[in-house]
């Protein structure tokens, strides 16, 4: 027990040694080089209104649905 | 916000627990001064909205107003109406047209706390014969210096379906729709997003008037009554350094109803001057048909529907919208905006009896709202 104890330690301490040379990438776009970004047509969807109308016409006209980061509104109307 | 632990306090655990429910609660619900995510922008719009195609004819007002009432908290609360004329190609060869409204009230909460945003919304939607609810709650994560966005949500909806002159006829349908998405910041100019969603629903999904054929013959179609979609979407957008972008997004869809659909849409965006940008985008959309779908069946089954919902067929659809700066002031934006597009569906597996012919048509979608930020 105590050897399996020991080469468990042995390994974790190889490969903590092995993280310390491993760095975590940087962010590498800075806030002050986002401007670009958060210009309105940058959106991945348009108004709310307008994006909640475009979803609701769709679920009710196609099969398919969800994972668009929009409501469309529960009715009856398909 | 200082909090010191003061010298009096007990140590025994239960205070030692208080005192870690008091720090957490004060933490979650107190003004945060190292916030990095925004509230969404005080906003209101004001929106006619218009569909027209395959007989059916869908238009009305939508308010949206959005304000923000403490440092952390927003509020947001809208109103959407549906005049609905149905002549469509299911009512006319088995029904009689007909006219109905529908309102929807929705209210929703924001609230942000240092690099997550938490949204929580409240829906009741009602028609003659229709009346859904949900509540839905999203949790967006910013990390990694801001440039990852992690978010996940659910909301439940729960529905009581009924049928005109049939006051015997009540039933349910309940949803449950989980969600888990990723934005990322691939370079200053390019933005990436995936998301993926989980749908299940139980209870009544068909119509309660629509009929399938079998041998000819109509009878009342009969859908399963639970339903499990999974859906995968990724978009990009990306800035082509000419006051211009581009959006594209894809998007895989399936369920256990053996349905399986794609779409593709490519946008592009330009500024025309301070005040006009135009937007243009086309849209791809294919999808197989579910197992129990049958144009008319041979042979009788348990399960039957003939909703060309659940039929194979494409659509295509090209949109334009303009938008014009109205007014641009420190305080506050008002911005004009008008957008058309027209689609075209086509059935690989839906018969037009009145003709024999596979159905097809076109529809006209036109949006007319003024937004404002303030």
């Amino acid at each position: 027990m105590n050897l399996r104890a020991g080469a468990v330690i042995a390994m974790l301490s190889v490969q903590l040694t092995g993280c310390a040379q491993w760095h975590m990438p940087e962010p590498w776009v800075k806030p002050y080089e986002r401007e670009a970004l958060a210009d309105p047509i940058m959106k991945f969807s348009s108004d709310p209104l307008s994006a909640k109308h475009t979803e609701h016409v769709r679920i009710v006209r196609e099969a398919a649905r969800g994972a668009t980061g929009v409501e469309g509104g529960g009715c009856g109307c398909n | 916000m200082a909090v010191t632990k003061p010298k009096t306090a007990g140590t025994g655990k239960r205070f030692r627990l208080f005192w870690k429910l008091a720090t957490l609660l004060g933490g979650v619900f107190g003004h945060s001064q190292v916030r990095a995510t925004d509230l969404p922008e005080d906003e209101a719009e004001a929106m006619f909205h218009y569909y027209n195609g395959g007989g059916v004819t869908a238009e009305g007002p939508a308010l949206l107003v959005r304000k923000k009432v403490a440092d952390n908290f927003s509020l947001s609360a809208g109103y959407y109406v549906d005049s609905v004329s149905n002549a469509s190609i299911d009512v006319v060869t088995t029904a009689s047209p007909y006219r109905e409204t529908r309102d929807e009230y929705h209210v929703g909460l924001d609230y942000v706390h240092r690099d997550a945003h938490l949204t929580l919304n409240f829906s009741d939607s009602t028609e003659p014969d229709y009346i859904a609810k949900s509540t839905s709650m999203d949790i967006a994560q910013e990390t990694f210096g801001g440039m990852t966005t992690v978010n996940v949500g659910f909301t439940r909806g729960e529905d009581q379906v009924f049928k005109h002159k049939n006051p015997q006829f009540k039933d349910f349908a309940s949803h449950w729709m989980y969600r888990l998405g990723v934005a990322q910041i691939l370079t200053p100019h390019w933005i990436v997003s995936l998301n993926g969603e989980a749908v299940s629903d139980e209870g009544f999904l068909s119509s309660p008037y629509r009929v399938a054929r079998v041998f000819g013959a109509a009878v009342p179609e009969n859908d399963p009554r639970t339903r499990s979609s999974r859906s995968v979407d990724a978009r990009l957008v990306g800035d082509l350094g000419s006051h211009d972008a581009v959006h594209l997004e894809l998007r895989h869809f399936w369920d256990n109803w053996d349905i399986k659909a794609n779409n593709l849409e490519v946008g592009y965006s330009r500024y025309f001057g301070e005040d006009w940008l135009a937007d243009v985008s086309t849209r791809f959309y294919s999808q197989t048909k579910a197992l129990f779908y049958s144009d008319n069946a041979a042979s009788d089954t348990l399960y039957i529907s003939r909703n060309r919902l659940l039929s194979t067929f494409k659509d295509v659809g090209l949109g334009g919208k303009l938008t014009y700066t109205l007014k641009k002031d420190p305080a506050y934006t008002v911005k004009l905006n008008g957008e058309y597009e027209l689609t075209q569906y086509k059935y690989s597996d839906f018969t037009d009896i009145r003709t024999g012919k596979l159905y097809s048509f076109n529809s006209n979608v036109v949006q007319l709202y003024v937004s404002a930020t303030f």
